[in-house]
């Protein structure tokens, strides 16, 4: 094994190990279980850092990669392997992973502190970030679905982390279970893979043209209507519907946010959201079989792709702007951004959905790292305004933003930490990472609809729509919260947050304006000549090198640039309006779209279109009533224990006959076969009483009964 | 002549059990330990099995340890013994269980003699099934493991003991009568007892003029298949033969249960692996996609009845219904490449091998889960999961440990559980396709069951029924779960130590 090698098997391990130690040796010290957990990432983040430069150095990683597998479980003469695997878009994961997640462990220090299960929160991190690695390193899809399993654990343990609070409680058990929909279909599609080709190794499917070729035969199922490689895809995508909360199993993503503000960071925003949208990245090249997005053809997954990310783009985008907790806001803005990667997957932008899922990673965690500084902060205030006498009002929640105001003065690190955040989400131009990831995503869409392909139009309009939209809500966000006047005491009291929470939000806000530099259009005037020197961005040029056939670049487009400024500006600007300069003036006050939407069709926003109360009256009640009434009470107690206790009468009613047969003809014998039929439970008292042998002869006896029935009768 | 290992391992505890009888009545102390010591010395012993088993040169039918002598000349019955990849995972785990099972029991105050010693005489009877190479011989342990439970049940059980005993006992018992039937039919016919022989000559066994009490011999050999499916259809069990499991392993006692799903469970599935495919390759093939209907059934029912339950033990009861459907799927298609009906053999081997994983799996995370339901069970004396909520806080402890129990037996990856059922899904996927993607939905309400019965017991604020109380998981609990643990981990993050040794056995099975 090399050095390299040996580094990469090595990134997992230390906060896994972490993990252990804390739960079994050091719960009850709050320090060691922060040296450990903290001191674990730490050198996971070296590891992988080192991984990151020596990938990002070495040329034409795509086509040797640093791989090393073992294996894992023996089949017959052969074995299912596992290792590890290093290309180029593991390495800019190296990059990802560890900056946000060390990020977030030391911001946890401060927000945690006031816990009392501190210790527990760190072990559950550590378990969570080892498990994302794992899956950023693996090198086959069995590693990467044990990372992925491990980490929905985490998710259900950290949601549910207060889980005396029932809504914490059920938001846990519903994001696990809603994802487990999407991850029994992605087993099958693991399952399906593995008997078509023999392997599970990303390179060995992905890398092959000959497999790729005989992947995109008919299905041997569905009678042929699909290729192989299309139900595999399906499939597959499943689970990244489920993981990263697409349509229509996005419902679990926003209760995620009961639990503590980092982990929403964390998981539900920078990293296990993102592991779906990876993974399909990861595999895009079998998704992608028999498609020519150049041609308008498309395959089945990526149709799915195309539909259903640019659907849940907008869909979410517009309840986004209904929401009152600062933390929703940004889970269904979540959501959204979500669909533009899997959109963007959809219609082939490979490298656009790559850089789009790195930066929207680094300024997403950013925006709930300061969502939760702003909580705090809140919350600190509240308790001030308690001690000087002031009464909250009615409904009041430090989460609620019609209760904010102002906060930029009393938070001024948080408040620039998130406007650039916000810029870098809404695709602020130029300066934001996010403008030039998403820039890269409607240029691909235009580029589509520019060539009339159907697909196109539809994801260009529904993404220029969301992207106009999700302008317009972040700015209401930053409005609400930070301009104005403070709308509430807690407000008005409100504190900035300790150094630990801070120094992160200030390290990833310089990630969130220049990790787009790397992925500028060589052909963008002036920055493009300098940051750009080859024939396309330097992102491009190194993450295409995952894909067998470099992708192109496209043509620099002017008009898809015109049209990305346009959007972010001109919702921005509205919201600027809107919330800014006519602003906010009472918690009480009804919000200005409600007005311009109307009561009912804003109602309908607000509840989320009512797909939790959908899905509870079609799901989970008749799931309930089935399993209770009917599996097991009327299948398993009435019709099957039924039968037999009816095979027990009759055995008894034999019995009686043999004990009539006995006291009368042959007198004296048998001291008492029990007698008694009529009500079950009251013979089967007096049978208790009898003795062994008088069990077997009743068994025998009914063996024989019924086998004589079937003989005689069949 | 000498003692083999094997004979040692088999009857050493009933040595025990006869120690512990004769101890003098005030003496529940030592009965207790003296159990406690005669269990642990078969597990030292079948510890050095396994790896001596590492190295030893199997035997030309594939087996190690043999012991062979003459038991009853007058039916050519031999007391012939020995394992192999199959047998040697489930003594080494009926090994692990019976000492942790006997330490769980030191909580039994009322007659501890009788206790400790026909629990020894079950690990007796179990240890007998899996080492047994002759058919009269394997019937007599497969019954003589019948009794002590029945007994444990019906004497320590709870409320409802009598009717669940009774309907454990006459089900396997009228389950086993075809077998016996069976089991002399081919003895009587072919002169031999012996499995391994059997083996090679029953499955093309034809008598002369071909027909045997005027019947054709494939309507002799279906019969007999049928008797064998049946018999170990309602140990495993198979949907519809289940339901004298959620009263039995409800009503037993703690360390009861832990044993019934523990091990006694696999005897059925061992049946099939030892006997059934073997036996009557073409009639298994033949049904195997009855079979396998009736194994998804198993796993999608199984989940949903437990799903439906808000008694915390008969919940953990029906995941067991759950989990053997995966046993059985990977044996119908094994059956079914095995029997010549299409497939290929890589799968078959993998659908195979992860059936016997899973056994082995279920025996750990089994036991572990009505250890814990148990623990809480002997502190609260309520199994009712409305009345429960809270407990992580007064009891964070058993919190932990029953959250990493339950996620073993949810299948959740990195521990032992998924290992197993991946590979079955993965084995039979090729296979029976439709039925593979139908058992998802199985899965699913694995899921769901699994984060009830957490929900229920660890989340919520406190109950005020419960504050106060010690509901904190004791020490001698501890030491008695760790060990499964342990192995939950270990097998969840490196199988192939286990899996290699399994699949050296099913690949010479299956003829790969």
């Amino acid at each position: 094994m090399t050095t390299q090698e040996l580094l990469t098997w090595l990134i997992p391990i230390p906060p896994l190990v972490a993990f252990f130690l804390i739960v079994l040796f050091t719960a009850r010290s709050r320090a060691l279980s922060t040296l450990l957990a903290v001191g674990s990432m730490v050198i996971s983040a070296v590891l992988g850092f080192s991984v990151f430069f020596i990938g990002i150095s070495t040329e034409h990683l795509g086509a040797h990669p640093i791989e090393s597998a073992i294996d894992w479980l023996s089949v017959g003469a052969e074995a299912i392997k596992i290792g590890v695997v290093v290309d180029p878009l593991t390495v800019i994961m190296l990059f990802m992973v560890p900056l946000t997640a060390t990020s977030i462990f030391v911001y946890s220090i401060g927000y945690m502190a006031a816990d009392p299960r501190y210790s527990r929160f760190f072990a559950f991190i550590s378990l969570f970030a080892g498990a994302m690695l794992t899956l950023v390193v693996a090198d086959n899809l069995l590693l990467l679905f044990i990372g992925w399993e491990i980490m929905g654990l985490c998710s259900y343990l950290l949601i549910g982390f207060w889980f005396e609070k029932r809504s914490a409680y059920r938001a846990a058990v519903k994001a696990f279970l809603t994802t487990r929909v999407g991850d029994v279909l992605m087993l099958l599609g693991i399952a399906y893979l593995y008997s078509a080709t023999g392997t599970l190794n990303f390179h060995e499917v992905l890398r092959n043209p000959e497999m790729l070729e005989s992947l995109a035969a008919p299905s041997i199922y569905l009678g042929g209507g699909i290729s192989t490689a299309g139900l595999i895809g399906l499939l597959l995508f499943a689970g990244t519907v489920g993981k990263s909360a697409q349509f229509p199993l996005h419902v679990w993503l926003p209760d995620a946010m009961e639990g503590p503000t980092p982990v929403s960071a964390m998981i539900h925003a920078a990293t296990m959201v993102s592991a779906g949208v990876y993974m399909v990245i990861r595999m895009y090249p079998l998704l992608s079989i028999g498609a020519e997005p150049h041609e308008g053809i498309f395959s089945p997954p990526m149709l799915a792709m195309g539909l259903i990310g640019a659907f849940t783009a907008l869909f979410s985008a517009t309840i986004a702007v209904a929401q009152n907790d600062i933390k929703r806001v940004l889970a269904y803005s979540t959501i959204s951004q979500l669909g533009y990667m899997v959109a963007a997957l959809g219609i082939g932008a490979y490298i656009a959905a790559a850089f789009h899922l790195i930066t929207h990673a680094i300024f997403k965690a950013l925006l709930f790292m300061g969502s939760g500084s702003v909580i705090h902060g809140m919350e600190h205030g509240e308790h001030h305004a308690h001690h000087e006498g002031h009464h909250m009002p009615e409904g009041f929640n430090p989460q609620d933003m019609r209760f904010m105001g102002g906060l930029r003065k009393k938070q001024p690190i948080t408040f620039w930490t998130f406007l650039i955040g916000g810029m870098a989400l809404s695709g602020f131009p130029v300066v934001t990472a996010g403008f030039w990831s998403k820039d890269e995503i409607i240029a691909d869409a235009l580029q589509q609809t520019q060539m009339g392909h159907g697909l196109g139009v539809f994801v260009f309009v529904m993404l220029v729509a969301a992207a106009f939209l999700t302008a317009f809500y972040t700015m209401r966000q930053i409005g609400m919260t930070f301009f104005g006047k403070p709308r509430s005491a807690a407000a008005e009291h409100a504190t900035e947050s300790v150094w630990t929470m801070t120094a992160p939000l200030v390290v990833l806000a310089f990630f969130a304006l220049v990790t787009g530099f790397v992925g500028v259009h060589p052909d963008f005037p002036i920055l493009g000549a300098i940051l750009s020197p080859g024939e396309s961005s330097p992102f491009h040029e190194f993450v295409g090198g995952t894909l067998l056939e470099h992708p192109e670049a496209l043509p620099f487009n002017p008009t898809a640039v015109a049209t990305s400024v346009v959007v972010a500006l001109g919702g921005l600007a509205l919201g600027w309006w809107v919330y800014v300069v006519r602003g906010y003036k009472e918690a009480t006050q009804p919000d200005p779209v409600q007005g311009v939407l109307g009561g009912w069709l804003y109602s309908i926003l607000v509840n989320k279109y009512y797909f939790d109360e959908l899905y509870e009256a079609i799901f989970i009640k008749p799931a309930e009533w089935f399993a209770e009434k009917v599996a097991y009470l009327f299948i398993d107690r009435g019709i099957i224990d039924g039968i037999l206790h009816g095979i027990g009468r009759i055995a008894i009613w034999i019995g009686y006959l043999f004990r009539s047969f006995n006291t009368e003809v042959v007198d004296g014998v048998g001291d008492g076969i029990p007698m008694g039929i009529g009500e079950f439970g009251a013979w089967f008292r007096e049978i208790q009483t009898g003795k062994i042998q008088q069990y077997l002869l009743m068994a025998l006896v009914s063996i024989i009964v019924i086998g004589a029935i079937f003989w005689f009768g069949g | 002549m000498d003692i083999g290992v094997l004979s040692a391992i088999t009857f050493l505890p009933l040595a025990g059990a006869v120690v512990i009888i004769l101890l003098p009545r005030d003496m529940k102390k030592t009965a207790r330990w003296l159990a406690f010591g005669f269990s642990l010395a078969v597990l030292v012993l079948a510890i050095w099995l396994w790896f001596q088993f590492q190295t030893c040169e199997p035997s030309e039918a594939g087996y190690c340890f043999e012991e062979q002598t003459t038991w009853f000349g007058m039916i050519n019955a031999n007391w012939h013994v020995g394992v192999d990849g199959l047998s040697v995972p489930l003594v080494l785990l009926t090994a692990l269980l019976t000492p942790l099972a006997v330490l769980i029991s030191f909580e039994i105050e009322d007659r501890v003699h009788m206790y400790m010693s026909l629990f020894l005489m079950l690990e007796m009877g179990m240890m007998g099934v899996f080492v047994s190479l002759d058919l009269i011989i394997f019937f007599i342990f497969w019954e003589i493991g019948l009794v002590p439970m029945y007994f444990l049940i019906n004497i320590w059980g709870s409320a409802n003991k009598e009717y669940a005993s009774f309907k454990f006992f006459i089900y396997t018992m009228g389950g086993s009568l075809g077998l016996l039937l069976s089991i002399q039919l081919i003895g009587l016919t072919t002169g031999t007892f012996d499995i391994p022989t059997l083996a090679g000559i029953w499955p093309d066994f034809t008598p002369e003029g071909g027909t045997l009490f005027g019947l054709g011999i494939e309507t002799i050999k279906t019969i007999t298949f049928w008797a064998f499916f049946v018999a170990f259809a309602i140990k495993v069990p198979i949907w519809p033969f289940h339901t004298w499991l959620p009263d039995a392993h409800t009503e037993a006692p703690t360390a009861g249960s832990m044993i019934l799903a523990g091990v006694l469970l696999k005897l059925g599935a061992y049946g099939f692996l030892r006997l059934v495919l073997p036996f009557f390759p073409e009639q298994a093939a033949r049904f195997a996609g009855t079979i396998g209907v009736l194994a998804v059934l198993a796993i999608i029912m199984g989940a949903l009845a437990s799903f439906g339950q808000t008694d915390f033990k008969r919940l953990v009861a029906y995941s067991s219904v759950n989990h053997m459907g995966f046993v059985v799927l990977g044996i119908a298609a094994a059956a079914y490449v095995y029997g010549g009906r299409g497939g290929d053999s890589q799968s078959a081997i993998m659908a195979l091998n992860g059936a016997v994983l899973q056994m082995f799996n279920h025996g750990l995370s089994a036991a572990a889960m009505f250890l814990l339901v148990g623990a809480l069970y002997h502190k609260a004396h309520t199994r009712d999961l409305t009345r429960f909520g809270g407990v992580w806080v007064i009891a964070p402890v058993y919190g932990g440990i029953l959250l990493f129990s339950s996620m073993a037996s949810l299948g959740l990856p990195g521990l032992n559980g998924f290992v197993s059922e991946y590979m079955v899904v993965q084995g039979a996927w090729p296979i029976f396709t439709l039925y593979t993607a139908l058992a998802m939905i199985g899965l699913f309400f694995t899921g769901a069951y699994i984060l009830k019965g957490i929900q229920k017991v660890l989340h919520g604020p406190v109950k005020d029924e419960w504050k106060g109380h010690n509901l904190e998981i004791e020490v001698r609990e501890v030491v008695a779960i760790a060990p499964l643990l342990v192995l939950m981990l270990v097998i969840g993050v490196w199988p192939n130590w286990l899996v290699s040794v399994i699949n050296q056995a099913v690949s010479r099975l299956l003829g790969a």
